[in-house]
């Protein structure tokens, strides 16, 4: 399990109303500890919304957000660095389907000379495989941050 | 009839009931034998003080049929509403206890104003509730041509109404709104309609409510009262005049107490309600606490009738709603929650009124135990808890899911409810 640990991300997920100002104050809190976000996304529903984050020291970030009183879930995620060009992110879908490994939710980013996906397959330990195999280039947190 | 003529009355009958209950149900016996009181003690209507409550959670710990006063062979009908547990609080009715029911209920609908050729239409709920079967027997004794529509599907109602010319329409008055407005949305005209007078009931409502059903209907609008425990609808009901509503107390004795201190209080002074039901032969309850505010008033009343009135009910002295003519306690919404393994009991229920139908809201804090980074599972549970409500309490109840914490904690009494309606 040593290499899964490496080359998985950990993902904080923090539950939020659909308030105004809910967000602001989870990212008030995050910058008072001087807590750096790599990657942000939001997945709203009328009612709630779950914000995903991927950040410098996420132990620190995690109890610094439930001192605050947030319900917040750690999520292991994987972070595929892919080339900057047109059909990279198809090729890493196609790739995942053809094994019948289905996406719960991804989002992505471009850096300065790759595009960076970050996936929640339904399977991580099936999908880190075939990401592998295929020699697809795998982030860990560390990798993350050095960008 | 004069009030010694009725007391003479009352008198006779509750010497009659103490009698029975004393010898066919144990609970009253071991209360009576509690305090020392025989049947014989018993000699007239004044005596009714000395006699023990009876309450909602006596007819809980006597579930189903425990407080019955006559075999079950004996027992023709069977109503239940809901309690406050989950445990629906159930009555049985003899034929002879049908018989009065449809009396009360007929006498209802002659002092509002009903004769043999209405055409009346009742769109409460058929079933175990009491609105829809009481309406029905009674209607049916004054020889009017009765339609059973029951509740729900409000185009059809309407349709109804207008092709088969119903004159009379019984409901909750909160539903009465709920079609004059349907019926202006859909084009339809009031002229087509041949209504008249309405009979509500069910759910409190005020002179506002009175005022803005009798414009848009332009009908008599007129309440009616009555709870399952007693006997259901018809236990009082107003006259034309509409001046509060004349209690058949030669059947159901009401008095007014305190309701801390249980003392009965003098004429006229607003208290908690409590009826003895002195002819019932299948639930006969001894000073059943209903739990709401009102007073009695025992001067005859211009349409002729010496029964007492009773003003429209000013509240409740405990914390049910009545929600879409549905009762519902806070405490039953607890222990569903409780009942689940992914949820605290820490709620907040926000009832309203929009476009005259009651809405429920329930915010269900999201525990960090029980969350889940995928947004199906979240929609999951609050699916979950809706369906659990609504099978628990025949309600259906939107649930949103809120941060922990959002709801405020209190020492003591927790604030459980906001009620927004305005009646």
């Amino acid at each position: 399990m040593k290499w899964r640990i490496s080359m998985t991300i950990k993902q904080i997920s923090v539950f939020l109303e659909n308030k105004s100002g809910r967000l602001a104050e989870v990212l008030d809190t995050l910058g008072g500890e001087n807590i750096k976000i790599n990657a942000l996304t939001i997945a709203d529903t009328s009612d709630f919304g779950i914000l995903r984050l991927i950040v410098n020291n996420f132990q620190k970030a995690v109890d610094a957000l439930k001192v605050k009183g947030f319900t917040v879930n750690i999520t292991e995620v994987i972070a595929v660095s892919t080339p900057n060009q047109a059909g990279s992110f198809a090729k890493v879908l196609r790739t995942l389907s053809n094994e019948t490994i289905s996406i719960e939710y991804m989002y992505a980013f471009k850096a300065e000379n790759s595009a960076i996906i970050i996936l929640r397959p339904d399977s991580i330990d099936l999908a880190l495989n075939v990401l592998k195999k295929h020699k697809f280039s795998l982030l860990s947190t560390d990798d993350l941050q050095n960008l | 009839m004069s009030r010694d003529e009725m007391r003479a009355c009352q008198s006779r009958r509750l010497v009659d009931m103490v009698e029975r209950i004393y010898h066919n149900v144990p609970f009253y016996r071991n209360k009576m034998q509690e305090i020392g009181l025989h049947p014989e003690d018993i000699k007239d209507i004044n005596d009714l003080k000395r006699l023990p409550f009876t309450t909602k959670q006596d007819l809980r710990d006597n579930y189903p049929f425990g407080l019955f006063a006559v075999p079950q062979s004996e027992i023709v009908r069977v109503h239940a509403s809901s309690g406050t547990t989950g445990k629906p609080t159930v009555v049985g009715y003899s034929r002879k206890d049908l018989g009065t029911w449809s009396e009360v209920v007929a006498r209802c609908m002659v002092s509002a104003g009903a004769h043999k050729h209405d055409v009346i239409h009742i769109a409460y709920g058929y079933g175990l509730f009491t609105g829809g079967l009481g309406l029905h027997y009674g209607s049916e004794k004054i020889g009017a041509t009765v339609i059973p529509v029951s509740g729900g599907n409000t185009k059809r109602q309407l349709q109804i109404m207008r092709d088969f010319g119903s004159t009379v329409l019984a409901c909750t008055p909160s539903y009465s709104l709920f079609l004059a407005e349907a019926m202006e949305d859909d084009g339809f005209v009031r002229d087509n309609y041949k209504l008249r007078v309405g009979i509500f009931g069910a759910e409190p409502w005020t002179e506002n409510m009175r005022r803005e059903i009798e414009e848009r209907w332009k009908i008599k609008a007129i309440d009616i009262f009555g709870l399952s425990e007693v006997i259901g609808p018809g236990v009082s009901c107003e006259c034309e005049y509409q001046d509060g509503l004349h209690v058949e107390e030669d059947h159901f004795v009401p008095e007014i107490i305190d309701p801390v201190t249980l003392e009965i209080l003098p004429e006229g002074a607003k208290g908690e309600l409590v009826f003895t039901t002195i002819t019932k032969e299948g639930l006969p309850l001894l000073r059943y606490r209903t739990r709401d505010l009102t007073t009695l008033n025992y001067a005859p009343c211009k349409c002729g009738r010496t029964l007492v009135r009773m003003s429209k009910c000013a509240g409740r002295s405990d914390d049910m709603l009545i929600i879409r003519g549905v009762n519902l306690f806070p405490s039953q919404i607890e222990s569903v929650l409780l009942d689940m393994s992914e949820t605290h009991p820490h709620y907040l229920l926000i009832v309203d009124r929009v476009n005259n139908l009651d809405t429920l809201e329930l915010q269900v804090e999201v525990d960090q135990l029980f969350f889940q980074d995928r947004i199906s599972e979240l929609q999951r549970l609050s699916k979950k808890i809706q369906h659990n409500l609504e099978s628990t309490l025949g309600l259906a109840i939107n649930v949103k899911l809120v941060e922990p914490k959002t709801i405020e904690r209190s020492e003591g009494k927790a604030k459980r409810v906001i009620d927004k309606r305005k009646y």
